[in-house]
């Protein structure tokens, strides 16, 4: 393992996407990693392959639900002895269920709060205690562009987004001055199960090319990086556009 | 205390390596047992800790309870007509020391900090600049206490079970506990030394002179310059020691008060020792070792050759306490030491071998330190009839693979000439070499001694898995 690398990590949302990808990248790049996700058969397939690929036991997979908010604390506690650290932690778990633009239903609205919202927190929370007592670590949340303003097509899917953005900004003003690193992950369009046969995508990137970008933003500590770079231009425009204006726009 | 809340990170001496751990910090046996109890009942391990001297991962284990000694420090018994001292595996030798000077009593083994514990030290049976004549220090322990595993305590001495005596101290906390010893001091007329300091032009000479000073002098240890080459390759400069007889110091009472021993504060009688080492970082690179090494074999070859002066004690012993935190000058990646034995007829072409190694490689060591040894008697013993050579290297930063593989590369003629290896300076050694240094039977031993105090295999570190166990 290259020593500008980080040696124990841990991806919730592991089981597909930019998830899958970053933890496919790390355990490449001789990272002990901890794959968590619902699906047990998804997760037991990547690991074997990626144990595979590195000849050695270097990965393991816990099957759990973001949803089960109260399971986390443990978990990450169980993690970090079988592995034998955590130097990272990746949230990349993240729901967005296809939201007709007249549709109110607050039981999916639930789901994408409870997934990309509340687990993070959940998860986040004791990450960030033990990081924090222990004075290093990086943390990095996968949150969007879709966070930055709030759209009509998705309202709630915006605002767990901008939700996580805020939690994972007041995290590291709690923390950074502690040693901990909290990096927050803006992509725009990534090809991915999420947003296969969407429409009006631009831009396009593979998973594994957002995981190189976010890999290499992890291990610079960087506060917020947009994924490409040039989204940040984008959506410095977007933010700044008034909301009687944005409103007319049909985003 | 919830477990979680005990929760520190810990590393090595050298700060290159460290790892989470939970730590109990007991004052007394009661909170042994406590730290035994949770880390049973959570599946934990437990790493024994003293002062935390050891250069890698021998006193921590990631993930795993830290059961931390140092406040176990009460010396228990001191009597100053035999010299002998019953004390708790925290005291460190700067206390014990302390202890028994005024009384004309030294240890009879230092290292070179007196910050160590004398658990941590009996635990890594360490030796000093004096191995050749006085051995290591567990051959100076009457006795220890032992506590296993499984919470029973059992003394242990020369007599009663040598074999074990002798498996116990030097297995680096594996077997047990010692949570007391009791150790024979050494009777000494002066707090003083009389130091000679010679020079050598290369690495020959270094070890011819050495070997001519073992029976001559108490304490014998070298200094080479790691950057010379060719001709000049293994130059260096020479100290040489011996305790004072009777008579020869004029006023013994002063010179061994403790206050006359302590280190000087200020250098220069100025600058606080503390800021010492934010001077001396700018130097810590491969140019400014260059001069460094450069410069102290200049002086020490021309003004400083044959030069016999006194000194005290502590002055001599403890040279690394010289400038506090002076390890810092390697941060922010830290240090690594490697200490390799060799048997006598070999070193010259092996030490010759391993800094031409550190050349190849474009890493050379920072500081190389030479001393002589003889064998001893303990199941996991370093120590040859020989010499050693312990080298220093930053851990720097994209090059932490690079200078694992030299540290394999410098470990391999080692092996190959029939040597040994320090666990207490080790942090990088891979377990397959250390393994193949031991005879035939030794590591069986070692596990079925293993398996019978602790089964469970409870008392682990980061040193022992690596080195070890091999799952």
């Amino acid at each position: 393992m290259s020593d500008s690398n980080f040696a124990f990590a841990l991806v919730v949302g592991a089981s597909s996407g930019i998830g899958e990808a970053l933890a496919r990248r790390l355990a490449a790049d001789g990272t002990r990693v901890a794959l968590v996700a619902r699906r047990e058969d998804e997760l037991r397939r990547i690991m074997g392959e990626m144990n595979d690929a590195a000849g050695e036991e270097r990965t393991i997979a816990v099957a759990h639900d973001v949803r089960a908010a109260d399971e986390a604390p443990d978990l990450v506690q169980e993690i970090a002895r079988r592995l034998g650290g955590l130097d990272l932690v990746i949230y990349a778990a993240g729901a967005m269920p296809a939201v007709a633009i007249d549709e109110y239903d607050t039981a999916k609205d639930r789901e994408m709060l409870e997934v990309n919202l509340v687990g993070a927190v959940a998860w986040l929370n004791p990450v960030a205690e033990r990081m924090a007592r222990l004075g290093r670590g990086t943390i990095v949340g996968i949150g969007s562009v879709a966070g930055d303003r709030g759209r009509a097509p998705n309202p709630v899917y915006c605002t767990s987004k901008a939700g996580f953005h805020a939690y994972l900004e007041a995290l590291r003003n709690r923390v950074a001055k502690l040693g901990v690193k909290v990096v927050t992950i803006k992509p725009g369009f990534v090809d991915t199960a999420m947003t296969r046969g969407k429409e009006g995508l631009f831009w396009v990137i593979s998973a594994d090319r957002a995981a190189e970008i976010i890999l290499k933003k992890a291990r610079r500590g960087v506060v917020t990086a947009y994924v490409p770079a040039r989204w940040r231009i984008v959506m410095t425009i977007v933010r700044s556009i008034p909301s009687f204006i944005f409103s007319k726009l049909g985003f | 205390m919830t477990l979680k809340n005990r929760l520190e990170w810990v590393e090595g001496w050298g700060m290159a390596v460290g790892g989470a751990g939970y730590v109990f910090r007991p004052t007394d046996a009661g909170g042994v047992a406590e730290a035994i109890e949770t880390a049973r009942g959570k599946g934990l391990a437990i790493a024994l800790r003293g002062a935390g001297c050891s250069y890698g991962d021998a006193a921590f284990r990631p993930e795993s309870v830290v059961l931390d000694l140092s406040n176990l420090s009460r010396a228990l018994a001191w009597d100053p007509e035999t010299g002998t001292v019953d004390i708790e595996p925290g005291v460190s030798l700067a206390a014990l020391w302390r202890l028994t000077i005024g009384d004309g009593w030294w240890p009879p083994v230092v290292t070179g900090t007196m910050e160590p514990t004398v658990g941590g030290m009996l635990a890594m049976n360490v030796h000093g600049k004096n191995n050749w004549p006085r051995g290591t220090l567990g051959e100076h322990c009457i006795e220890f206490d032992l506590t296993t595993a499984n919470g029973e305590s059992r003394t242990i001495s020369q007599k009663n079970d040598a074999d074990l005596f002798h498996d116990v101290i030097g297995s680096f906390g594996q077997f047990g506990i010692i949570t007391r010893a009791r150790l024979q001091m050494k009777k000494v007329h002066s707090g003083q030394v009389e130091v000679k300091a010679v020079s050598a032009p290369d690495l020959g000479a270094m070890l011819s002179l050495t070997d001519d000073a073992k029976d001559k002098w108490e304490y014998v240890v070298g200094w080479i310059d790691t950057f010379a080459r060719g001709r000049n390759l293994g130059r260096g400069l020479l100290h040489f020691a011996r305790h004072l007889e009777e008579g020869e110091d004029p006023d013994p009472a002063v010179s061994l008060d403790a206050e006359a021993q302590d280190l000087p504060a200020n250098l220069f009688g100025v600058m606080p020792k503390s800021l010492m080492w934010h001077f001396l970082k700018p130097m810590t690179n491969r140019p400014g070792m260059r001069f460094v090494n450069f410069g102290k074999y200049l002086v020490g070859s021309t003004v400083g050759d044959e030069k016999v002066y006194r000194q005290p004690l502590a002055g001599f012993s403890f040279l690394l306490d010289y400038v506090p935190n002076w390890k810092n000058i390697y941060l922010p990646g830290g240090l690594i030491q490697h200490q390799s034995f060799v048997p006598a007829a070999s070193a010259e072409q092996v030490f010759r071998d391993q800094l031409e190694i550190c050349h190849e490689f474009g890493m050379p060591s920072f500081l190389a330190v030479l001393k002589r040894h003889r064998p001893d008697s303990f199941l996991m013993s370093h120590a040859v009839d020989g010499y050693s050579l312990a080298l220093d290297f930053p851990v720097i930063r994209g090059q932490r693979e690079k200078l694992w593989s030299m540290v394999r590369a410098l470990a391999e003629p080692v092996v190959a000439a029939g040597g040994r290896f320090y666990p207490a300076k080790d942090a990088a050694l891979p377990g397959d070499l250390y393994r193949s240094t031991f005879r035939e039977g030794q590591l069986g031993r070692f596990a079925g001694i293993k398996a019978t105090l602790d089964p469970d295999r409870i008392l682990r570190s980061g040193l022992a898995d690596r080195l070890i166990y091999e799952d």
